[in-house]
C-alpha cells in the first residue's frame, strides 16, 4: 500500500510542476503598508503566477475612495506576472491599492493593502 | 475499508485527469474575499473543495482503561473531497491504524471508510466569513474489529463555520491576519447499544452514546500579513507560513459518556501554490485524552491548483 501512496504522491507532485495556481501577491512597490518619501510614479505588483492581461485589474484610491491613478493598469509585456499602474504626482498621505486579477488557469484572487506618501 | 482503497482513489484520480476541459473564471480553494483558509489537520474545513490528504499520520498515546491497558496508536490516513457544484461536495476517508497496547501484541488494519456530504450555505468576502453544513457517516463494519472498528455505522451532521479578521480597524491591522474556524456536531450511533455473549455464556451490553463533536482553530497567516497588512521583507519560505492551534474536543453526552476529552494541537502550516504541508503537537487537555505529547503531520494536495481544468473544478456548474 505505501509504495502506491508514495506513486501517487510523486505523480502529483511531478504533475504540479507543470501546473498553474492561484495568483497571489509576492511583493509590490511602494511595498505593502509602506511610506514612500516623495509621489512614486507608478505602483507594480508582482504576483506569483502568470495573469490574464484583459482580466486583471488595479486601481490607486486616496483616502476618500477617490481614484487617483492614471486608469492605465497593464500586465508588463516583459513580465506576465507584473501588473502596473501609473501615478500622477500624488500629495503626502495615505492610499489604497486594490487588485483584482485572473491567473492564466482562470482562478480569481483580490485584494488591496495602504500605502503613504510623506514629504 | 480494503486494503485496495488507495489504489482506487490513485486510478480514480488519473482517470479523472483526462476529463473535460472549460475557461469560465473559478475561485475555489478556502476563499472569503481576500481571506485565504488552509486546510487544517483535526478541525474540518468551513468550505468545499477539490483537495487530498495524502498522508496525513498522527500518534498518541492513549492512558489506561479499566482493563485496557495504556496504548500507542499511530493512524496514517487518506482523505479525498470532491466539489460537486460550486457549493456542494463530498468526502471520502481511510484510516489504516496500528496499536500497541502495553504489554500486548501489536494490531494493524483499517478504521470504518467515511464518507460526507458539504454545503456551502454562507460566504460573505468582505467579512471574511464562510459557513456550512455537512453530514459525516463513518460506516460501521467495514473495517477491522482488532483495531476497535466498530459494527454499527455513526451519523453526524454539524456545522463548519471560518471568519477572518481582516475588518479590524487600521489602528489593530496587525490582527487582521487572524482568522478562527471551527465546527459543532453530534454523532448518533445507527444503535444505542450492542450485546455481546461470551464463551461463558455471559451476556454484556455495550452502550453507545451521542458525543458532541466541537473544536477550534486559531489561524495567523503571515500571507495575509506580507500581502496586505505590512510587508516584514520575509521571502519563502516564511511568507508563506501560517502558524496555528487547533483545539479538537468531544464531549459525552448521554448513555454514560460524560466529560470532554480533546488535545490542543500548536502546529505550523506552509501553504505552497500546489499543495501544503503541516505538522502539530498534539497536547491531552485532561488525563482521559492522552499519555504524553502526540504530533500529528500531514501533506495535503490542492486539486483545483493542480488539475484546474479537469478534477480540479466542479462536476457540474462552474
Amino acid at each position: 500500500m505505501y509504495r502506491r501512496l508514495v506513486l501517487l504522491a510523486a505523480c502529483l507532485l511531478s504533475i504540479a510542476s507543470v501546473a498553474s495556481a492561484h495568483a497571489f501577491l509576492d511583493h509590490a512597490t511602494p511595498a505593502v503598508g509602506s511610506s514612500v518619501h516623495g509621489s512614486p510614479g507608478q505602483v507594480k505588483l508582482w504576483f506569483t503566477q502568470h495573469l490574464e492581461a484583459a482580466f486583471s485589474s488595479a486601481q490607486v484610491l486616496d483616502r476618500s475612495g477617490k481614484r487617483v491613478d492614471k486608469a492605465d493598469a497593464h500586465v508588463d509585456p516583459g513580465d506576465p506576472a507584473l501588473l502596473v499602474v501609473t501615478l500622477p504626482p500624488l500629495q503626502p498621505g495615505t492610499y489604497r491599492v486594490t487588485w483584482r486579477v485572473l491567473s492564466v488557469d482562470t482562478h480569481v484572487t483580490e485584494g488591496d493593502f495602504n500605502f503613504d506618501v510623506v514629504p | 475499508m480494503a486494503p485496495s482503497t488507495a489504489f482506487r482513489v490513485t486510478t480514480t484520480l488519473l482517470m479523472a485527469c483526462a476529463s473535460v476541459c472549460t475557461s469560465n473564471p473559478i475561485w475555489a480553494h478556502g476563499f472569503a474575499g481576500k481571506r485565504f483558509f488552509p486546510a487544517t489537520l483535526v478541525i474540518d474545513d468551513p468550505f468545499v473543495a477539490d483537495e487530498l490528504s495524502l498522508p496525513t499520520i498522527s500518534y498518541l498515546k492513549s492512558p489506561a482503561n479499566g482493563d485496557e491497558p495504556a496504548t500507542k496508536e499511530t493512524d496514517f490516513s487518506a482523505d479525498i473531497s470532491k466539489r460537486i457544484t460550486d457549493n456542494f461536495g463530498f468526502g471520502v476517508g481511510a484510516v489504516y491504524k496500528q496499536l500497541e497496547p502495553d504489554g500486548g501484541e501489536r494490531q494493524r488494519g483499517f478504521d470504518n471508510v467515511g464518507v460526507s456530504l458539504k454545503y456551502q450555505f454562507f460566504k460573505n468576502d468582505e467579512r471574511e466569513a464562510i459557513a456550512s453544513v455537512g453530514l459525516d457517516v463513518d460506516l460501521g463494519g467495514a473495517g477491522s474489529k482488532r483495531v476497535g472498528a466498530e459494527s454499527f455505522s455513526t451519523f453526524t451532521p454539524a456545522l463548519f463555520f471560518g471568519k477572518g479578521f481582516g475588518d479590524l480597524p487600521a489602528e489593530m491591522k496587525f490582527l487582521r491576519p487572524f482568522a478562527i474556524t471551527g465546527q459543532l456536531g453530534v454523532s448518533i450511533p445507527s444503535s444505542s447499544s450492542s450485546a455481546t455473549v461470551s464463551e461463558d455464556g455471559d451476556v454484556s451490553v455495550d452502550q453507545h452514546p451521542n458525543f458532541l463533536q466541537w473544536g477550534f482553530t486559531f489561524q495567523y497567516s503571515l500571507i495575509y500579513l506580507q500581502s496586505f497588512v505590512q510587508d516584514m521583507g520575509w521571502r519563502e519560505p516564511f511568507n508563506r507560513l501560517i502558524p496555528v492551534v487547533e483545539v479538537p474536543l468531544t464531549t459525552g453526552l448521554n448513555r454514560g459518556a460524560s466529560g470532554t476529552t480533546g488535545t490542543v494541537n500548536p502546529g505550523l502550516i506552509w501553504s505552497g501554490q500546489y499543495f501544503q504541508i503541516a505538522a502539530e503537537a498534539q497536547i491531552p487537555i485532561n488525563v482521559k485524552s492522552g499519555s504524553g505529547v502526540g504530533w500529528i503531520v500531514q501533506l495535503h494536495f490542492y486539486l483545483d491548483d493542480l488539475f484546474p481544468q479537469s478534477i480540479g473544478r466542479p462536476i457540474f456548474g462552474n
